[in-house]
């Protein structure tokens, strides 16, 4: 077994794109959950509506890059409006319920034929990526060292990635410690609390709606650029769960959690499926065929999650003082 | 003291001098159950006015709609010459009328101070906006933190400033919930209950709160099971019963009224009232 090349696909897999996707709609989902208390089981929903506004902003209405990064990131708003007018002035699990059935609704939406010409149906769309590649300022070639050697283009949206977490992540630390992020913590642990003290809850849940919400279309963005395709099938619910799985390892309320949480699942999910693949191979495992591999490395990461749930419920960030109170 | 604050005749739903709050024919069902049905009734201005009647006569009802956390079947209400019916809660709270819970509020995973800092009204860095550049609301925080550092020093919190509020006993929270509320500068502010679990030191101590607040011109409406206090502390009192407004006048006077002997306090209520319910809680 090559211990060195199972090492290093994961941390290769930590640093990829689809780490920085993950990150971000992680981010997005502690404003809504870890700080406002918001049960939004429709992530994927407003990550794929960024993805599909700038691709269909690109392709359909030809749109320049910038431009149809801001539709994508219109289209997220007005998505979270629509969902929260009618649902934000009733209890939180009513939200919970329709953002699962609108992301649902959304990705068939993308896949009916009716509107191929402009969604792609269920093949999605490509080559709307141009553009943004040309905006790479790095000249074509290798870089790295060994096996951690990248083309410009790949560097070029890793960079693009980890600034764009970077920023995110300083923004919800920005508004968190602010009196906004004060009253968004105040309406997660009693909202009628806090409009007798004369605040305005719900636009404040619609703003901590759509702001989370921003933060996972930017994501989306980074998606369907590293992959120069867009496509229904990615946005399903197994997305949303995923997402919830790295923000609560890490811990909700935390402006670090859901970057260590994404980067420790993406870790252990390569690492195991590195260490089973090659116990396999050398024929310790014979019960087991790689196909096979691939699952059991997700019900071991249930089961450690379901220990970490257990044993360390605020997560690998969050504050033990906080959990005191909630057993 | 009627004279002071009555116009007229002392009876159910008389007229007061100074007015801070009227509400005609305020009417809540529930289903075929009517919870409220006032008929017309004015809180007197920076009086501290107690609002006394057995368990279901509506109180608390009485309370979420004025304070527009319940919607009335019909009716309408106004502070200080505002209508306000139909307003949201928050937008009762901002004209100044702010209340507290009979089952307490206190925000759990926020410390104590940052749920005094909540009860500030004016604070620009609660917009989005603002919220991301510290320095526009740096000075008006730490002018929140110091009236609130003052205030819970009056209420003997001051060494839990750090805590969780979670981690405040029941009596505690109410004096949380109490202190938060005047964060909000109110000019009227409705205490459901505030008395209910507290401890008799802090008891004393409270009734000195709520006198220093009448004697700053705030107005006080409270509902309170215990006697002592009403007629400690109370200029007035309304006695509900079934919905509606059965008696009011000075508590000396509305505490000898056969009616609300009969329908609330009991023939012993000079007595011992007071160690009954103590034992009761």
């Amino acid at each position: 077994m090559d211990w060195g090349a199972i090492l290093t696909l994961a941390v290769k897999e930590l640093i990829s794109p689809i780490a920085v996707t993950y990150i971000l709609c992680a981010i997005g989902l502690s404003v809504h959950f870890g700080y406002t208390g918001l049960l939004n089981f429709g992530q994927a929903a407003f990550a794929a509506i960024g993805g599909y506004g700038l691709a269909i902003g690109i392709l359909t209405f030809q749109l320049p890059l910038p431009l149809a990064v801001v539709f994508g990131l219109i289209c997220s708003a007005l998505f979270a409006v629509v969902l929260g007018i009618p649902t934000l002035r009733l209890r939180a699990d009513y939200l919970a319920i329709v953002t699962i059935a609108a992301a649902e609704i959304f990705r068939y939406f993308m896949t009916t034929i009716g509107f191929a010409n402009v969604t792609g149906g269920s093949n999605g769309l490509s080559q709307f990526g141009s553009e943004f590649w040309k905006l790479n300022p790095l000249p074509d070639m290798d870089y790295g060292f060994g096996a951690f050697t990248y083309r410009n283009d790949q560097i070029f949206i890793m960079l693009t990635g980890w600034i764009l977490v970077a920023i995110c992540a300083l923004i919800v630390w920005l508004l968190m410690r602010s009196p906004w992020g004060r009253v968004l913590r105040g309406i997660r642990e009693d909202e009628d609390a806090v409009r007798s003290l004369g605040k305005n809850v719900f636009v404040y849940k619609l703003q901590a709606l759509i702001f989370g919400g921003l933060f996972a279309s930017i994501g989306g963005m980074i998606f369907v650029l590293n992959l120069s395709n867009v496509q229904p099938q990615s946005w399903g619910t197994t997305f949303t769960f995923m997402i919830w799985t790295v923000l609560l390892l890490g811990g909700a309320a935390t402006v670090l959690g859901p970057i260590v949480g994404t980067l420790v699942f993406f870790f252990l999910l390569s690492l195991t499926q590195g260490i089973l693949g090659g116990l396999v191979d050398i024929g310790v495992l014979p019960f087991l065929s790689d196909p096979q591999v691939g699952q059991i490395r997700f019900i071991l990461i249930g089961l450690a999650l379901m220990l970490l749930v257990i044993f360390r419920p605020q997560g690998i960030f969050g504050n033990k003082r906080e959990m005191q109170f909630n057993g | 003291m009627a004279s002071q604050i009555a116009v007229g005749a002392v009876e159910p739903g008389c007229k007061k001098v100074d007015p801070i709050l009227v509400a005609d024919k305020v009417k809540r069902q529930f289903g075929g159950l009517v919870a409220v049905d006032v008929d017309h009734v004015e809180i007197p201005r920076g009086m501290i006015t107690a609002l006394i009647g057995p368990n279901g006569a509506g109180k608390t009802t009485f309370f979420n709609l004025l304070t527009g956390f319940d919607k009335p079947n019909t009716g309408s209400w106004s502070f200080e010459g505002r209508n306000l019916a139909g307003l949201s809660s928050y937008k009762v709270a901002r004209l100044g009328m702010i209340r507290t819970f009979q089952l307490t509020k206190a925000l759990s995973l926020l410390t104590v101070i940052d749920n005094m800092r909540l009860g500030s009204q004016t604070q620009r860095g609660e917009s989005l906006l603002a919220a991301l550049l510290k320095p526009l609301w740096k000075k008006r925080e730490a002018e929140i933190t110091a009236e609130a550092d003052d205030l819970l020093k009056r209420f003997k919190l001051d060494a839990k400033r750090e805590d969780y509020a979670a981690s405040l006993s029941g009596g505690q929270r109410k004096l949380l919930e109490m202190a938060r509320a005047l964060m909000g500068k109110p000019k009227l502010v409705m205490l459901d209950e505030p008395m209910a679990g507290v401890n008799p030191a802090l008891t004393q101590s409270l009734l000195e709160h709520i006198k220093q607040l009448k004697s700053n011109g705030t107005t006080v409406l409270f509902v309170e099971h215990d006697m002592h206090m009403v007629r400690h502390i109370s200029d007035w009192v309304i006695v509900m019963a079934e919905g509606k407004v059965v008696a009011e006048g000075p508590p000396a006077e509305v505490m000898k009224n056969p009616a609300v002997i009969d329908a609330y306090l009991g023939a012993h209520h000079d007595t011992d009232l007071g160690t009954m319910q103590k034992k009761g809680n």
